[in-house]
Formats: structure tokens, sequence, C-alpha cells
């Protein structure tokens, strides 16, 4: 559907699309009056279409000047979501990409799909979880001995972690997310080592990242759940199993879990010297 | 709080009336639309701060309804609307035949690609470009879906008469 024209490019179906959507520039919008007085089948198709989108923008009209429902209320729907997330009636799976552009990751569009849908539940991550539920209880309260390596000693507390669970770690920076790191502590978790990273707000409020083997468990995507007043995100990944945990509000552990999560991520595979 | 309400409640308009030609059901779609806005507040911190507001919402709203569509069908409960692509129009009723058919009717006559492109560009005013980042394609696949779209929704709203004509062109 190209016409052979001395002075500019050939037309083609975009210029007549952008013809009938008014988006062409004067000088080219001439140059397809130019071809259309040439082949008038075109001109009456190119007439039609127009006419068409006119019909459907007017048939549809109504349904932009309704007045916005409440529920759709942007403030209504704030509040709705600082209580417990609503079970949306669609479950809402895939084609998340353009959620994640911003951070880089799944992350962020998995969790939401778990929420929705809690499939596939890894008894691995179930686990992890609770015993980081548990440690996050003991650790927590504990005024003398919260950490057993302090964050002054972060290089060593990383390498020392790492090599005992076999698998590169690091105490995820949280900076961003209000979080400094308070140190962290060797667990056991069955007959596997566990570790385990604090954090602390400056105000008291303290979360964890717990980290162990996730047996030969698939990557996850993130799991929410909450046990009395204890939120913790939990996700599998590369033979790792993650848990992160604190009593503050979805929303704000989710951005921990993804920076984390990011974090952990980018971390090499070969540790440095090999010194696993 | 107040900035996101700010730069989400001028889209909802446009977000239900895409919604609606969709779904088809004021209830459905506005339910689409709550999941969308839903969603776009949870992820807000998330979005990139250059990005085009308007596209990703319509690229939220859009890749939920994909998803429900999938799942409907998975189950068996919906009619792939490829199929119907075969399917040659119904004798016109006498409205129709006086050239009264229903806009929508032939909207729904198109695949759902088709029909986003055609809502988007035509209807929402998306740039090309906006309605690429919608649909996650290339723009020039972009520009002949809405031809085939146009070709498409030209050919049934002639009620089948033209269709024969017109394949042999």
């Amino acid at each position: 559907m190209t016409h052979e024209r001395p002075d500019g490019p050939p037309i083609g179906e975009d210029d007549l699309q952008a013809y009938v959507d008014g988006r062409l520039p004067a000088s080219r919008r001439e140059a397809v009056d130019a071809y259309l007085a040439v082949y008038p089948a075109a001109a009456a198709q190119v007439a039609l279409e127009a006419e068409q989108r006119n019909l459907l923008r007017a048939r549809l009209s109504f349904k932009a000047q309704e007045p916005i429902p409440a529920r759709l209320r942007v403030a209504n729907i704030m509040a709705d979501q600082s209580r417990e997330p609503r079970l949306p009636s669609r479950a809402i799976a895939a084609a998340l990409a353009w959620l994640v552009i911003g951070i880089g990751t799944g992350a962020a569009g998995m969790a939401w799909y778990e929420r929705l849908a809690p499939l596939g539940p890894a008894a691995t991550a179930d686990h992890a979880t609770s015993d980081a539920i548990t440690a996050y209880r003991t650790y927590v309260g504990e005024r003398l001995h919260p950490v057993e390596v302090a964050a002054d000693q972060e290089a060593h507390l990383t390498q020392w972690l790492s090599r005992r669970l076999g698998k590169p770690l690091l105490a995820p920076n949280l900076t961003a997310q209000g979080y400094q790191l308070m140190g962290g502590r060797l667990l056991p978790a069955g007959s596997e080592p566990a570790a385990m990273f604090m954090y602390d707000d400056g105000k008291g409020n303290r979360l964890t990242v717990y980290a162990r083997s996730g047996g030969s468990g698939e990557a996850t995507s993130f799991r929410f759940e909450v046990q009395e007043g204890v939120s913790a995100f939990s996700w599998i990944d590369k033979g790792l199993s993650y848990v992160v945990t604190g009593r503050i509000d979805r929303d704000r552990l989710l951005s921990v879990a993804e920076a984390a999560y990011r974090q952990f991520d980018a971390l090499p595979q070969t540790p440095a010297g090999g010194k696993l | 709080m107040n900035e996101i309400a700010a730069l989400l409640e001028p889209q909802i308009p446009g977000l239900r009336r895409y919604a609606w030609a969709l779904v088809r059901d004021d209830e459905a779609a506005d339910d689409l639309v709550q999941d969308t806005l839903e969603r776009a507040i949870a992820h807000w911190a998330q979005r990139r701060q250059d990005a085009d507001l308007r596209a990703w919402l319509f690229a939220i709203q859009r890749n939920l309804f994909i998803s429900e569509l999938r799942r409907r069908k998975r189950r068996g409960s919906q009619v792939d609307p490829e199929i119907l692509d075969g399917v040659p129009a119904p004798d016109p009723r006498p409205d129709e035949a006086a050239g009264l058919r229903d806009i929508l009717a032939g909207l729904d006559a198109l695949p759902e690609e088709q029909r986003s492109v055609l809502l988007l560009v035509g209807v929402e005013d998306l740039s090309y470009e906006q309605a690429a980042r919608v649909l996650g394609l290339p723009i020039g696949t972009v520009m002949s879906r809405l031809s085939r779209a146009r070709e498409k929704m030209r050919r049934f709203m002639d009620g089948g008469r033209g269709a024969v004509l017109r394949r042999i062109k």
C-alpha cells in the first residue's frame, strides 16, 4: 500500500492510520491528501475509518462522563489497603513486566501475585518462615546480646556466615528504607546452619533478614505471612531460602524485602577468592 | 498521599471507559479499574519517576484484563475471540441493513489485541508510542495492528457483504 512520490517517502499504512487519527504533521498530511486525491478507493476507506473512529468515541463517551463511583476514589482505596489486603475477585497472574520496570526484578509483581493466588506453597519456605519468626521473637527483644557479631565487623560477619552456609551472603544495605545494620548471628536450623542479620531504625524498631539453605527448591516468588503481629516476606532464590521479618506494615516490609532481594540477586555466585 | 490522588484521579474516567469497552459490564468494569488502582497505589514507589503515568496505568489494566481472560479460557468458560474470526457475520437485522449496526458489535468482532489498540489510540487518545508501551509491542507492529483492526471493522460494519469483494482486491 505504498505509492511512489518524487517529493517524499512513499505513503504507507502508518501514514494513513495517522491521517485517520489526525496525528500527521502538516507537510505529511499534504502528501497523503495528494495521494488520496489520486486513489479514490483509498480515500473512501480512510473516510470510513475516520467516521467509525468517531462513532466509537461517541458510543463510549458516556462512560467517561459518569461521576466516579466512591469505591474508586483513591483516598478510599488507600484506606482499604492500610487494613488487611482485600482479596480481589480476579486472580491476576502474569504480565507484570511493566510493574517491575522500576525495580529491575520480578519481585514486586510476584509478591502481588502471591497475595492473590497463593500457589505451590514451598514447604521449605514455610519452615524457614516459622523459624525466622521464632528467631525474630527471640532476638529482637534481646537487650544485651541481640547480635553475635556487630556491624562494625561487617566484612568478617558476612564472610563467616557465607562460609557456614556454603553460599555467598551479604548483609543487605537497607539505609534507603531507614534501617541500619546492627550485626548478625549464626542459628541452628534443623541439621543446617542459618544466618540472621538484624537492623534497627534508630527508634527501637528492628527487623531481621534470615537466610538458610533452600534445599533443592526452585526459585519462588514472594510469600507474605503474618503471625501474631509479626510480618514476614519469604522467597527462595539460587538455593537459599530468605525471610525478611518485622513488626511493620506490609508495604514497608515489602520495600525492605525487595531491596534485600535485589542485593542478594546481584551477588556473584562464585565468591571472590573462592574461600567458601 | 494527596499527590497520588491528584495524579491518579484524572486518569480514572479514561480507565473506566477502556475497562467498560473491554468487559461490557458496569460492575465488572469498575472491578477491573479498582484492581488497577490498587495495584498502582501498592507499587507507586516502584514506578519509575520519568515513566509515563498514563501508559503505565493502562498497561496495568490491560495486563489484568488479559490475565483474567487467560484464566477463564483455561477454565473453558470463554470462547477464544480468535475463533470468531472465521465465523461469517449473522444475517443483518433490519436496522443493521439500514446501516445502523452498533459499532460495539464491530469492536466485539475483533481479537483482543486489535480491540485494545483501537481503543487506546482511537478512543483514549494515547500516542502511538504510549500504545506501544501499553501493548509491549514495537511501534511498527502497533501501526500495522491498528491498520488491520480498522480494516476488519470496516468489513464488519459492511455486514459481511463486502468481505468477499475485498478479499480479491
